[in-house]
């Protein structure tokens, strides 16, 4: 057991917050929440070159294989920066399920677009209503000719407003789990979407399915099994989805503590307080706990061993970790912490775990309370 | 990064539990919580010392077994799972031996480290006194140099197991000029020698946790001494992370966990079985989530000894943390029981023997003992995230 990087993920790690420090400061993360598109063409394109978006990908689909575990000290430093990019959705929740159930046709047809970043992919999987089971997926695509036409409503979609791709959940069958993944063009006829205003002004739409025909040959994986797949998509976002959120926590911790070291009340460093000394050895161990958590997780993912347990733990965890150092953080920051001018609301409403279903916070538990022979 | 264990340590773990089962089905001995520090039992420790788990990481010259800080810590964890009483060499293997290898002399070493290893040595600790608590550094027992002893007089208290241990690890001023910190030595010290008395302390589950120990003109020889004159005060803070960073700050009420999930597969309520009622079923995955995360602290403590470090901030945290978790885990135990979580050992109707009523007392001086929360937070915003001393 040990828990330090390599020398490869200490590179990636550096140049990643180099990069980001550099091209990433809070006025453009404030810009892109004022955006349209909601990220920098520009930035994408720099990031392709330095092999981001392929980081994972085996090396004949033009990425440089990479684990998954690379991909999480990636993605803490995209929190850290609170970069907005539509990397988790394309990455993550696009090209990884494709390499998972793609066929070899459809990998080499996107996969190398990914990793050069000429494509954009997001995933249309949550419903109004829905929770987390498959009986509660309504979207529906019947077969018609060499087709099958998709309708249904799709939530809280990222980045549909840009996306070329949308992988989409939608039933194929009436049985429960009769449920199949399909890959549409982000401009088939049929589709609109419709950016939601959220708290952190990233890009979150309804899209809506309207007689959307997509060919058969772009069935992801097996007709009427799809399932299974959702769900492991669902558990590693949830994983990426941690790690992202612990660089949001270790900069919300490295803020709060230079800020209690540097802002004087009573002629003294307010860190100097107790009360404010175990605020902040709280943050501390929420972090710690946040990291050792989500690390387990990725190494079990990135390793291929049955983790679900871990899983849970992580995001259980992170769940409530992340609102209790907030609001610590917050308290010790005083007003100023609650304004815009200063940058920890960009944390603030950030760092909430992806929800991919309703609730997911009991699913997990249930997930735990199995493991522990609760039957 | 690598969170596996290795085969060796997955076979390890897997002797202990061969051992601990074999014990418990020859019925030496019943599962309980506080076993590590209250299960007195001399033949379980020599029998744990002829396996060679005592001083697991110590040098090979000494009898042990150079193995890592993580297998150590699979030993202790499978000890408190199972509830075993290993309180006889729990302190010395912990943290003396430690210290002994670390600031001791040669002879010291020699004279020491085997019988420890033998599972003989049981060592109690003479730190705390009635003035100085969380400020140790203002101890005042008083060890004068006279001729070839130094003698001792005062009074430690909180010192576990004093009725089984037949050394105590004492700290003592022994330049009373000096600034408090640098006036402290560290003395080896045989409960035999004439002069030392003890008077028992009943804790709030009325065991006889604690003892006060009195010391009148004790004359302890000069090689008893460990370390450097007046240097004490800094030796014991490295041995304070050994003693606060271990499972046994996560798993010290570990039996009642694992009676409580027992419980809740086995008892039905209103037709049901508790461990189908949602509310249950998420209390207890709660306190799972929060148990196996303490767990990942403790061996992130194991892995910076293991880099040869003192993890004096880690060990802080892991201890702060963990210890609200045991306290977390007996308030749940008495939800969950209602009415019968009052029931004391050997009452009519008892669930579990007790362990629910005696974790919800008893663990209220984990988050005390061996340094309190707040001390520990001190430390973690100080030495860990540099704040300013207040």
């Amino acid at each position: 057991m040990n828990l330090v990087l390599s020398e490869e993920q200490e590179m990636l790690k550096e140049a990643a917050r180099g990069l980001l420090e550099q091209k990433c400061p809070k006025n453009f993360v404030k810009q892109m929440e004022l955006d349209d598109k909601g990220y920098s063409p520009e930035l994408w394109e720099e990031m392709a070159n330095l092999g981001w978006m392929g980081l994972v990908f085996p090396e004949e689909y033009n990425g440089s294989g990479m684990s998954f575990l690379e991909l999480s000290v990636l993605l803490e430093e995209m929190g850290r920066a609170c970069l907005p990019a539509p990397f988790f959705s394309t990455v993550v929740l696009g090209g990884l399920p494709i390499l998972d159930i793609g066929s070899e046709v459809q990998k080499k047809q996107y996969l190398p677009k990914i990793a050069g970043g000429k494509a954009i992919f997001s995933l249309a999987l949550v419903e109004a209503g829905s929770g987390y089971e498959s009986d509660t997926i309504q979207a529906q695509a019947r077969p018609d000719g060499n087709a099958y036409v998709v309708n249904g409503t799709k939530l809280f979609v990222p980045y549909a407003n840009i996306a070329d791709f949308l992988l989409c959940v939608a039933r194929t069958s009436k049985q429960q789990q009769g449920i199949t993944m399909f890959l549409v063009d982000a401009k088939s006829l049929g589709i609109k979407y419709t950016l939601l205003k959220t708290m952190a002004g990233d890009k979150l739409s309804e899209v809506v399915f309207d007689e959307v025909r997509v060919p058969k040959e772009n069935v992801l994986g097996q007709l009427d099994q799809g399932w299974p797949a959702v769900e492991r998509i669902v558990k590693r976002a949830d994983v990426a989805k941690c790690c992202e959120i612990v660089g949001n926590l270790q900069w919300a911790l490295e803020d709060t503590v230079a800020y209690a070291k540097d802002r004087k009340q009573f002629d003294r460093p307010i860190g100097s307080f107790q009360v404010l000394q175990h605020y902040c050895a709280d943050i501390y161990t929420y972090v710690e706990g946040a990291k050792l958590s989500a690390y387990q997780a990725a190494w079990m993912l990135s390793n291929g061993l049955p983790c679900d347990k871990e899983i849970a733990v992580a995001k259980l965890w992170i769940n409530e970790a992340s609102p209790h150092v907030f609001n610590l953080a917050h308290q010790i920051h005083g007003a100023i912490g609650v304004t815009q001018e200063h940058d920890l609301h960009f944390y603030t409403t950030r760092a909430r775990p992806v929800e991919l279903g309703y609730d997911e916070a009991s699913l997990y538990r249930e997930t735990v309370a199995r493991e522990m022979g609760l039957a | 990064m690598d969170f596996s264990l290795t085969e060796e340590q997955n076979k390890l773990r897997q002797e202990v539990r061969n051992f601990l089962e074999d014990e418990l089905e020859r019925r030496l001995w019943k599962p309980a919580c506080d076993a590590w520090i209250q299960g007195y039992d001399p033949e379980f420790s020599k029998r744990v010392a002829n396996r060679g788990w005592i001083g697991l990481t110590w040098p090979r010259q000494y009898g042990g077994q150079e193995r890592s800080s993580i297998d150590r810590l699979i030993v202790t964890e499978e000890m408190l799972r199972y509830g075993a009483p290993a309180a006889c060499h729990w302190f010395a293997d912990r943290q003396i031996g430690g210290s002994i290898l670390k600031y001791g002399s040669e002879e010291q070493k020699e004279e020491f480290l085997p019988k420890i290893i033998r599972g003989e040595m049981y060592v109690g600790l003479g730190m705390s006194e009635p003035e100085a608590g969380s400020d140790l550094a203002s101890l005042k027992t008083r060890a004068i140099e006279e001729n070839d002893c130094y003698v001792v007089n005062g009074q430690k208290t909180w010192t576990s197991g004093a009725w089984f241990i037949n050394y105590i690890y004492l700290l003592a001023r022994t330049d009373l000029d000096a600034a408090k910190h640098r006036g402290i030595s560290e003395f080896i010290v045989p409960i035999d020698l004439p002069g030392i008395s003890r008077i028992p302390m009943i804790d709030i589950t009325g065991t006889e946790a604690w003892n006060d120990l009195f010391f009148d003109n004790v004359r302890v020889p000069k090689k008893y001494m460990i370390g450097e004159k007046n240097k004490g005060f800094y030796h014991v803070l490295d041995q304070l992370a050994y003693e606060r960073g271990g499972m046994e700050r996560l798993m010290g009420n570990y039996p009642l966990f694992d009676a409580l999930i027992r419980f809740a597969k086995e008892t039905r309520r209103s037709g049901k079985a508790l461990a189908k009622d949602t509310m249950i079923r998420h209390k207890l995955a709660q306190l799972q989530v929060e148990f196996e995360v303490g767990r990942l602290f403790m061996y992130k403590v194991a892995i910076v000894m293991d880099e040869g470090r003192t993890p004096t901030v880690e060990a802080s945290m892991s201890k702060a943390y963990a210890t609200t978790f045991e306290q977390r885990l007996a308030n749940t135990a008495m939800e969950i029981l209602g009415p019968y979580g009052l029931l004391w050992a050997g009452s009519k109707y008892v669930p579990f023997e007790g362990l629910a009523a005696h974790s919800y007392l008893g663990s209220k001086g984990y988050s005390l003992q061996a340094g309190s929360t707040e001390i520990l937070k001190n430390i973690i915003a100080t030495r860990g995230l540099g704040l300013p001393a207040s």
